[in-house]
C-alpha cells in the first residue's frame, strides 16, 4: 500500500506528461476533415481566363483524382508545384486544379509562367467553393475516390516524401 | 521624467490603436442594414473560431477568410436561417474545432470532466493524508508543558 501511494502518483504525472508531449507538439493547423468518405461538395466553377472548361463536381467521377486548391497569391504552392508538373508529366492521376481567391486573370499568368499541371480548372474567385470543401489555407489537396467521395486530405505542399509515402499508396488503395 | 511620461502615453495609444483594431475586424461594408440581424450576425460570429488564427474568433480576425465566413453568415441570415443553422452550416464544413465553447458530447467528456474528476482525486487524497497525520498525533493538551518534546519522537 506505501508503495502504491510512493509509484501511483509517479505514473499518472508519467501519464501527463507523454500526454502532453504527444498533444501540444501536434500542429493545430492540420483540422482533421469533417468531410472524409463523404460525396465532395456539389458545385460549378467557370473556367479561368483563357481556359475554355472550368470544373464540376460532375468531372470528378469516375477515375480517383486529386484536387488541388492553389492560388498565384500563394506561396507555398510553388514548393509543390514540380511535383504536381511530374505527375502530369507521367500522367499517374488528374489533378484538377480550384483557382482560390484569384484575381482575375492571374491565376492563367501564374500557369504559363510554372506550367500547367491540371486536368481542368475551376475559378473560385469568390472562394466559396473552398470553403464548402473545409479549406483553411492552401496549398490543400483532395483525393477522390471513383464515387465522386473524399477520401483524404492534405494540407500543405506536397513534397516529394509526401507524395511517395502519403498520397501515392491512398490514390494506389482506392484504385483497387 | 516629462519624457518617461510621454512615452507612456504613446505606448497607451497604441495598445488603445490595437485593442480598437481587433474590436473592429468587421468591416462597414459586411455590416446588414437591419440591426436584428447584424447583432446575431456578431454573435454568431463570437462563437466561432477562426480558423487560420485560431485564438480568434472570425468577429475578431482581420484574416480573408474569417471575412468570407461572416460574409456568408449574413446572408444565411438574409435568407431566412436560424442562429443554429447557420451554426451547423460552418460546423459541417470545418467541424466541431470551430466552435469556440466545446459541445456536450461523447468525445468532449474527459474535458468537461475532467477538472472535477482531477479535483475530487485530490480532493480525496489530501483529505486522507490529513487524517492520518491528525490521527498520528495523540489527543493533547496543547498548554501542557509534560508532553512538550515528545512530538516528532
Amino acid at each position: 500500500m506505501k508503495r502504491l501511494g510512493f509509484y501511483l502518483p509517479i505514473a499518472i504525472f508519467a501519464g501527463v506528461v507523454i500526454y502532453l508531449a504527444v498533444g501540444l507538439t501536434l500542429d493545430p493547423h492540420k483540422l482533421p476533415s469533417t468531410l472524409i468518405d463523404k460525396p465532395a461538395p456539389e458545385f460549378d466553377l467557370p473556367p479561368i481566363e483563357g481556359f475554355e472548361q472550368g470544373l464540376s463536381s460532375q468531372d470528378l467521377k469516375g477515375e480517383v483524382s486529386l484536387i488541388n486548391i492553389w492560388g498565384s497569391w500563394c506561396v507555398s504552392c510553388i514548393i509543390e508545384h514540380p511535383v504536381l508538373m511530374e505527375i502530369k508529366k507521367n500522367n499517374i492521376v488528374p489533378i484538377y486544379g480550384i483557382d482560390w481567391k484569384d484575381p482575375p486573370g492571374e491565376g492563367a499568368v501564374w500557369l504559363k509562367k510554372e506550367g500547367n499541371p491540371y486536368t481542368l480548372i475551376g475559378d473560385d474567385a469568390a472562394g466559396r467553393v473552398a470553403i464548402d470543401f473545409g479549406v483553411t489555407g492552401a496549398p490543400e489537396t483532395f483525393i477522390i475516390d471513383k464515387e465522386g467521395r473524399i477520401r483524404y486530405k492534405y494540407i500543405g505542399p506536397i513534397t516529394p516524401e509526401v507524395w511517395n509515402e502519403i498520397i501515392f499508396p491512398v490514390v494506389e488503395e482506392l484504385r483497387k | 521624467m516629462n519624457r518617461k511620461i510621454l512615452k507612456l502615453m504613446l505606448g497607451g495609444l497604441f495598445m488603445l490603436a490595437l485593442g480598437l483594431g481587433a474590436a473592429w475586424a468587421v468591416e462597414p461594408d459586411e455590416q446588414l442594414d437591419d440591426p436584428v440581424l447584424e447583432e446575431r450576425a456578431r454573435d454568431i460570429s463570437r462563437q466561432l473560431r477562426c480558423v487560420v488564427c485560431q485564438n480568434q474568433s472570425i468577429d475578431e480576425s482581420t484574416a480573408p477568410l474569417a471575412r468570407d465566413l461572416r460574409l456568408i453568415i449574413r446572408e444565411r441570415l438574409v435568407a431566412g436561417d436560424s442562429n443554429k443553422k447557420v451554426v451547423t452550416f460552418v460546423v459541417d464544413r470545418y467541424g466541431d474545432f470551430v466552435l469556440l465553447r466545446p459541445p456536450f458530447q461523447g468525445d468532449t467528456y474527459v474535458l468537461w470532466f475532467g477538472p472535477f474528476i482531477i479535483f475530487l482525486i485530490g480532493g480525496g487524497l489530501i483529505f486522507y493524508y490529513f487524517r492520518k497525520v491528525l490521527k498520528a498525533v495523540p489527543d493533547q493538551d496543547p498548554s501542557s508543558p509534560a508532553k512538550k518534546g515528545k512530538r516528532g519522537s
